[in-house]
């Protein structure tokens, strides 16, 4: 066994790593900070493996053209920060409706609007969800270390191509500009999941939208012997618009059930500490990280404290949640925003009233002492 | 391959009103692509939306329909992913130049290659009448009940500044000079645009009293004239059609090519 290649890297790199990993193969992007080192490490990358890296004029055309690249068969990726996530709402919505697969970074900073350039922030979780116009569902993952960054990059090409959805990567700038050790799986290791194409044989009709008996979609690339439309319109099974009631119920559904109905699959996290927790911190991104840090002084001082980090946040892993928050006195979520996983989780547990908020929205870190300092006032011990 | 080969007849009848000159642009392009013996499966049409958008909906190629103004960044995906795929972008004047303008500017100052085919009927057909970048001060729309008092584009002076390596000029009621044009600009390599001026006789035609299609196709004869011609020098005011611009500049996805090549080598 070949040993492993160890890199000391920036956690923007890690996204890099595992994109590639993954076989991205076309990049296309605009200069935003802190999302900018993504680009910058994929224009001398992808040549590299005679994959194409493009600096689109604006983020609106990032988005747009890694939709046409995937079209053609490629694993495709954009990277972003919190203005430019707030542009590439529609085509992330066409990408929705349309079932094209790709990624789509968002290494969050303060906002709204040019917000605190750049300072951390967790404050685009809603806009994740709910960023694109009109009902539908989105994946969005996350990490708070770089060997999670890895890992979630690749599942998060893993679940585009097997659900034909755009996933979004959400980070932050803390991990994202952090330096940290990422050990580079070996080929193989971590499986991945390649486009499924349709096995129709050329002259017989492909139906670009017609699901199989397992709900997936294979698909056929631009250039081939298929021929079909693709359209943001709410469209039949040949991919032609269509406004038959039966036709828009059936669509709507579908991509939202084909998202929802798989959340449990989809459900990636680490916990820590949980067997015997009275008290559970709820955390994700970087926040995690400080959640964690006080937990093990706590810990250690003989409380029963624990830590559910979440990595996947949308479809939200609400049977996770209350899995591990059904037990506990106090739940109390860790985050760098007004509180937008935190009320999901008080609508996800039996006892809302027993869920609190840490957070910080000041474009500082979070830190374990702040986390400290909340718990305490949570548990009316004062300051 | 007949004409009608490269029509989805499944999805006819179009949605066009009658005398829209965006039918005759669709036989346009048939007659290029036919004329040019193109496989159906290396053409790509990518469009936006509005009124000529839907054009790609009824041809048998790979279409993508997309989202507003943004159908030359899509189909920037489409080409550098896949250079060896032949892409055309049908566009209206405002899917192109207004909501789309900067994604025009810069898929011509890359020089990709890309042929984008401008269907300019000065207005906005879809939604009703409104004016767009292209109707010009003086005329009626929707949104300009009082007159417009917009300044328009000159399409062709603006791809030739933004650096498109191909621009011509045509009409609805000059089909023969249409599919050539058509045609001369799918061979060229790098981008390429051709403005066809169509008649939207529902609003642009209505708004401004200029009659049905026949008399807006009547007039285009008239306002027009090929380029360099003497009529041209006794009535500055007519429009010239022809090729304006055609030279020889680096196309984008083959300087791509040399920069893998340059990575590959293991600088």
């Amino acid at each position: 066994m070949t040993k492993r290649q160890i890199k000391f890297i920036q956690g923007n790199e890690a996204c890099v790593e595992g994109a590639l990993y993954a076989g991205l193969d076309f990049f296309a992007g605009y200069p935003i900070t802190p999302s900018t080192e993504i680009a910058e490490h994929l224009s001398a990358r992808l040549p590299r493996i005679g994959g194409k890296f493009i600096q689109m004029e604006d983020e609106i055309a990032s988005m747009c053209a890694i939709i046409g690249a995937s079209l053609t068969g490629h694993k495709v990726l954009t990277a972003t920060s919190g203005p430019g996530f707030s542009l590439k709402q529609e085509a992330l919505g066409y990408a929705v409706m349309a079932e094209i697969p790709c990624v789509i970074v968002n290494v969050q900073r303060g906002g709204p609007s040019t917000g605190v350039p750049t300072h951390v922030s967790q404050g685009d979780v809603m806009q994740a969800r709910w960023g694109t116009h009109g009902d539908h569902s989105i994946v969005a993952l996350t990490a708070s270390n770089h060997q999670d960054v890895f890992a979630m990059t690749v599942e998060a090409f893993n679940i585009a191509e097997t659900y034909r959805t755009p996933v979004v990567l959400l980070f932050d700038e803390v991990v994202g500009h952090m330096r940290e050790r990422l050990e580079i799986p070996e080929p193989g290791e971590i499986p991945l999941v390649e486009r499924l194409r349709t096995s129709v044989r050329e002259g017989v009709n492909y139906h670009p939208y017609l699901a199989r008996e397992d709900g997936r979609l294979p698909m056929s690339d631009f250039g081939g012997v298929h021929r079909f439309n693709v359209t943001g319109l709410v469209h039949d099974m040949w991919g032609f618009p269509s406004d038959n009631p039966q036709i828009v119920h059936d669509l709507l559904r579908h991509l939202v059930d084909k998202i929802e109905n798989n959340a449990n699959r989809m459900a990636r996290f680490n916990t820590f500490y949980l067997e015997d927790a009275e008290t559970v911190l709820v955390s994700y991104g970087s926040a995690a990280r400080s959640a964690l840090h006080i937990v093990q002084i706590l810990k250690e001082r003989g409380e029963r404290i624990g830590l559910l980090e979440l990595q996947t946040l949308w479809p939200f892993p609400a049977e996770v949640v209350r899995e591990y928050c059904s037990r506990s006195k106090t739940t109390v979520v860790v985050e760098m925003n007004m509180g937008q996983v935190c009320q999901m989780v008080k609508t996800t547990v039996t006892h809302p009233e027993r869920v609190f908020l840490a957070n910080r929205i000041d474009g500082a870190f979070i830190t374990p002492m702040d986390i400290k300092q909340i718990l305490r006032l949570i548990k009316g011990k004062g300051v | 391959m007949a004409v009608q080969d490269y029509i989805r007849k499944r999805f006819f009848p179009h949605l066009w009103c009658a005398g829209c000159g965006h039918g005759i642009v669709l036989n346009g392009m048939i007659r290029a692509v036919e004329k040019l013996g193109m496989s159906r499966n290396e053409i790509v049409m990518v469009s936006g939306i509005g009124c000529s958008s839907r054009i790609s909906g009824y041809m048998d190629f790979h279409t993508l329909h997309t989202i507003h103004g943004r159908a030359l960044a899509f189909a920037t995906g489409v080409k550098l992913s896949m250079p060896d795929l032949n892409v055309i972008v049908p566009m209206g004047d405002g899917d192109a130049l207004s909501i789309g303008g900067n994604h025009f500017i810069h898929a011509a100052r890359r020089n990709i290659d890309i042929t984008a085919i401008v269907m300019n009927n000065r207005i906005y057909g879809m939604t009703g009448g409104q004016y767009s970048p292209l109707t010009g001060p003086g005329m009626m729309a929707t949104t300009a009940p009082y007159t417009n008092i917009d300044q328009g584009f000159d399409i062709v002076q603006m791809a030739t500044a933004a650096g498109a390596t191909f621009v011509a000029r045509t009409t609805t009621y000059h089909v023969q000079q249409m599919a050539e044009l058509i045609r001369a600009a799918i061979l060229h390599e790098g981008f390429s645009v051709v403005e066809i001026m169509s008649q939207c006789p529902t609003y642009f035609g209505r708004k401004n009293k200029q009659g049905g299609a026949v008399e807006m196709m009547q007039r285009m004869k008239t306002m027009t004239t090929p380029i360099g011609s003497t009529a041209k020098q006794a009535n500055p005011e007519l429009i010239e059609r022809g090729i304006f611009v055609q030279v020889d500049k680096p196309e984008y996805c083959r300087e791509y090519d040399r920069i893998i090549e340059r990575a590959m080598g293991g600088a």
